[in-house]
């Protein structure tokens, strides 16, 4: 009977360990003072009513940019805890286990591409797209409720081993067969990755399906493809290819999930499994991830650079086509992950020059920036600062992946740390940089006032001398022969002072984050004066930003016409039309796509356990749940014609009262003034002064 | 522009320019007089490995310099307070600057791509070193985390250690057993090839230089992955005859017993050696064991053999 209704769950999951302890406890505290918080505020119904249940995309992109924050400082942590067992192993054993260190690596992967990399691009496809498109929400708000509901699923289920298991796969952030199979890893650790992944995958194919109607459907009209902006093509590429590859990962998980629920054989060593297989597969869907986080970051640094540099991006089709191009290529790629498998010359030779092809289109784009900077009027900003820093550790990044791409090499530093300093180059360069580039320069139109300039520098230059200091060291390890993952290490090897410059470099990184964090503050310090009034701080081109900052929730009182590709430059010079306002239908909120989340993770967190009731009973409700949202006719609201035009007007003449904006950077807080003012401001928040 | 910033930025560059100078100067006292394999081969697949990174190297990092230096000049000379600077917002879309966009990467790539494939060919770890010396095989089995090694010709077993006489070719026969993928590497002596389960996977490899260089697992196992090293034994070929000699007279026997007491899972094993005149047996036994499920290792080394 216990059996029956626990499953494998005991006493013995409870959290005994210090890590765990102290993980349940942290987390049990965070949420507890953000529960009380809430409630002292006494804004349950409003978080309820305007946030959690909306399905304004706006509201899910910042949604994903929170709960991606806070997932973003959690894979950080893990990552110094890597490094800081790194540094300490040269010299006796560190003060990890072999066992709790690997699935801090296995952890900081998943976090960080998963729940990190690709909840920040979803937040900016949430928040920017339909704006770049003259939209007013998108071609099925429930389904992208539904898909940041059960991204959620996924960040909570990865976190559940701290109260209950006390373990988290060990295997290594893609779970290669047959380690990840019951033979060699029969704890629940494993089925928390499987669910995690699962989850939050089906929600990401979810939201790409309904990114690529929205992008292909509800154009503004006159805005043909070829004159929407680069981000928007980026996002199209990336969502596309998201379709293309993700129902293989779930279907992969589900075979590996068949292996350790069922006992069948697909990837085990014995009874006729075949474990290359699963590297095939997730490599196939592997390969394309890492471009799938990475265009849409590109087509954020061709916003920027074109900006900031007040020209047209130059070659705008070549750099569809650079795009399009990365994008095709990339599912062909991904056997470069093994050329030391052993398939042999001819296979790897096909798949190292393929591979080295991926390369033209993305120099191609890199020229595309040079042509739109020259003789261009260039404002080095933050968003240009995060370009240029992208610039120097993606060219090397760049380099070392063409050196992986050519087999013979590939076989002296493949899984060696030289491969782990070369993806870091390409995804903290190519995917975080952008990522931050975006928010520097998408914060005013997001939040109503732009970031603080000065401190915004300092993270910049944080990042990239911590990068470096953080990474060339790891490329010459691998070149020493250190391989990645390695939780101990001999000190006669001599590796022990390089890998404690890394640490410092991550130190350094740390700092970065820091940063940050200071900048977001100072700026909601000094909100007033850094004030977004025009909605257009930055003298942009596109459609985004013709519409006020924040944009209300209709994004567009009147649809907007697009004539040509920087339709919002344009329609500066041109000067705009007296608008017409008319009816507005909105879509309604919905808690649907969090209740199926909530069965969705109940569902795997039975799977995990072995409480087969409760996996049944969720998906059985999920079934109904969706079944019964289908009868659900009235999902629309209209806004009255009359009060659009009232909210518009009341916007307007808002619009002369603050003063005119111009930006000179001396007056942003520095740093020694926000530690001066900052522990005022925040007493004065808590007393509710304010 | 206020006079403080220009001058900000003039000591922000010399701030960079100091601190890069520091960096390298840091970087080089760490790595003086420290052992690096790939750099400093041992063996003649190392040696081209390491000559073709070096190439592939300089060829990148000057085509990748030419391009990010363009990129912050411009940066540099079109930046707004420079109002020397022309500004022409229809500029920039020369066909010529097309035309290199595509031709520059296009000819990086074929200059790479022909140094490539027919390196990919020569250097396959499945193809077997010519040499006038004759070739060694050895076997190589993973297990739960030690490495054995199976000398079929010379009847010795060892653990987490191997020796190998130098200038002769020597073919590492990889296999795993009871084990997950695993990674068989010597860096001073050439590239890393997979260890699984049910396939033999050949390694041809060739020291040219006398020493004792590090082995590992490169591919992650489980918990005792980090201590799943050996020791490579690179000695004169009559050294090496007198170790295969010298082992030939010990009593002590390897047999299925001890191999069997093998795989239970064990970490940070020392090195061992044993005489262990049926081999064979174990190995074609392992072989066996695994045969169900595909069984097509045979297929690809007769495939290997027939190549050459």
């Amino acid at each position: 009977m216990k059996e029956f209704l626990l499953g494998k769950l005991d006493g013995s999951a409870l959290p005994h360990e210090w890590h765990t302890i102290a993980g349940s406890i942290g987390l049990g505290l965070m949420v507890l003072a953000l529960a009380g918080f809430i409630t002292y505020k006494k804004r349950w119904t409003w978080l309820w009513k305007e946030w959690l249940t909306s399905v304004d995309p706006k509201k899910i992109g910042i949604m994903y940019f929170i709960v991606a924050g806070f997932m973003l400082m959690r894979g950080g942590l893990d990552a110094v805890m890597l490094w800081l067992q790194q540094a300490l192993a040269g010299s006796g054993n560190g003060y990890l286990s072999a066992q709790h260190f690997q699935e801090i690596f296995t952890a900081h992967g998943n976090i960080m591409v998963f729940f990190v990399a690709m909840a920040l691009i979803f937040g900016f496809v949430n928040y920017i797209v339909p704006l770049q498109i003259g939209a007013r929400d998108l071609a099925s708000p429930f389904l992208n409720t539904l898909g940041f509901w059960l991204y959620v699923a996924g960040v909570v289920m990865i976190n559940m081993f701290f109260f209950l298991g006390g373990e988290y796969a060990a295997t290594g952030w893609l779970a290669v067969a047959p380690l990840s199979g019951p033979e060699f890893s029969p704890g629940v650790g494993m089925d928390y990755w499987i669910w995690s992944l699962q989850i939050s995958g089906i929600g990401t194919t979810l939201g790409a399906i309904n990114f690529i109607m929205t992008i292909l459907k509800m154009r503004a009209p006159g805005m043909s493809l070829l004159k929407m902006p680069l981000f928007t093509w980026g996002s199209l590429c990336s969502m596309i290819m998201a379709i293309s590859v993700f129902p293989l990962l779930t279907m992969t998980i589900f075979l590996l999930f068949f292996d350790r629920y069922l006992g069948t054989h697909f990837f085990t060593t014995t009874g006729g499994g075949d474990p290359m297989m699963y590297t095939n597969l997730i490599w196939m869907w592997g390969h394309p991830e890492v471009y799938i986080i990475m265009l849409p970051s590109f087509g954020i640094f061709s916003e920027v650079v074109s900006t900031f540099s007040r020209k047209p991006v130059a070659f705008y089709k070549t750099a569809l086509v650079g795009m399009i191009g990365v994008a095709t290529i990339s599912m062909f790629v991904w056997l470069h992950h093994f050329f030391t498998m052993g398939a042999g010359a001819d296979v790897n030779s096909a798949f190292g020059v393929a591979t080295m092809l991926i390369a033209i289109p993305t120099t191609v784009l890199l020229f595309n920036w040079i042509g739109t900077m020259y003789k261009g009027r260039i404002r080095l900003t933050t968003p240009m600062l995060w370009f240029l820093g992208f610039v120097a550790i993606f060219a090397t990044g760049g380099i070392t992946g063409i050196l992986l791409a050519i087999p013979p090499i590939d076989f002296q530093v493949h899984n060696s740390l030289f491969l782990v300093a070369h993806f870091h180059s390409t995804a903290v360069g190519g995917v975080l940089f952008g990522i931050f580039a975006g928010l520097n320069y998408w914060f005013p139109k997001m939040a109503g006032f732009r970031l603080n300039e000065r401190i915004g520098r300092y993270a910049v230059w944080s990042w990239i001398i911590g990068f470096f200091v953080a990474f060339t060291p790891l490329y010459i390890l691998g070149l020493m022969g250190a391989t990645r993952r390695l939780d101990n290490y001999d000190a006669s090897t001599g590796w022990q002072p390089l890998f404690i410059m890394s640490f410092i470099g991550g130190l350094i990184i740390m700092l970065g984050v820091a940063l940050q964090v200071v900048q977001i503050i100072a700026s909601f310090m000094q909100r007033r004066r850094l004030a977004d009034t025009t909605g257009d701080p930055w003298d942009s081109r596109t459609l985004e930003w013709s519409t006020n900052s924040p944009p209300p929730s209709y994004n567009f009182a009147v649809i907007p016409e697009v004539s040509t590709r920087d339709a919002f430059w344009e329609m500066k010079r041109l000067g705009i039309k007296k608008p017409v306002y008319k009816d507005i239908h909105m879509p309604k909120s919905t808690a649907t796509g969090i209740y199926i989340s909530i069965l969705a993770f109940f569902a795997g967190f039975g799977f995990a356990w072995e409480i087969n009731w409760l996996a049944v009973v969720s998906i059985i409700g999920v079934i109904i749940i969706l079944v019964a949202r289908t009868f659900n006719e009235d999902i629309e609201y209209t806004i009255p014609a009359e009060e659009v035009k009232k909210m518009e007007e009341a916007r307007e003449s808002k619009l002369g009262t603050l003063k005119e904006q111009h930006y000179s950077d001396e007056e942003d807080m520095g740093l020694l003034e926000f530690v001066k003012t900052a522990p005022g401001w925040a007493l004065g928040l808590v007393r509710g002064k304010k | 522009m206020p006079k403080s910033k220009k001058r900000g930025s003039g000591l922000a560059a010399w701030a960079a320019i100091l601190l890069f100078i520091v960096f390298c100067l840091v970087i080089a006292a760490l790595i003086r007089g420290k052992d690096i394999p790939l750099l400093t081969p041992k063996g003649t697949i190392a040696d081209e490995q390491y000559q073709l990174l070096v190439t592939s190297t300089f060829i990148m990092v000057v085509f990748a310099l030419l391009v990010i230096s363009v990129i912050y000049y411009f940066a540099w000379k079109y930046r707004e307070t420079n109002h020397k600077a022309t500004y022409n917002p229809s500029a920039g879309r020369s066909k010529l600057l097309l035309l290199s966009a595509w031709a520059a990467p296009m000819l990086v790539f074929v200059v790479l791509a022909s140094i490539m494939l027919p390196a990919t060919q020569k250097l396959e770890p499945q193809r077997s070193i010519e040499s006038d010396n004759e070739e060694l095989t050895i076997r190589v089995i993973a297990m739960r985390w030690k490495w054995l090694f199976l000398y079929p010709e010379q009847d010795i077993a060892t653990v987490n250690y191997v020796q190998i006489p130098v200038d002769t070719p020597v073919r590492f026969e990889l296999t795993a057993d009871e084990a997950p993928m695993n990674s068989f590497w010597i860096p001073h002596l050439g590239g890393m090839l997979y260890a699984m389960t049910e396939h033999v996977n050949p390694l041809n490899l060739m020291a040219h230089t006398v020493g004792s260089y590090d082995g590992g697992a490169a591919e992650v196992n489980g918990h005792g992955f980090a201590g799943m090293r050996f020791t490579a034994d690179v000695s004169t070929i009559e050294d090496f005859n007198d170790w295969v000699y010298e082992i030939a007279q010990q009593s002590g026997k390897f047999d299925t017993e001890e191999y069997e007491a093998l795989l239970e899972p064990s970490e940070y094993d020392t090195a061992a050696i044993y005489h262990s005149p049926n081999n064979e047996e174990l190995f074609d036994n392992l072989l066996k064991k695994y045969e169900g499920s595909h069984g097509h290792y045979d297929d690809t080394e007769h495939k290997n053999r027939e190549a050459h």
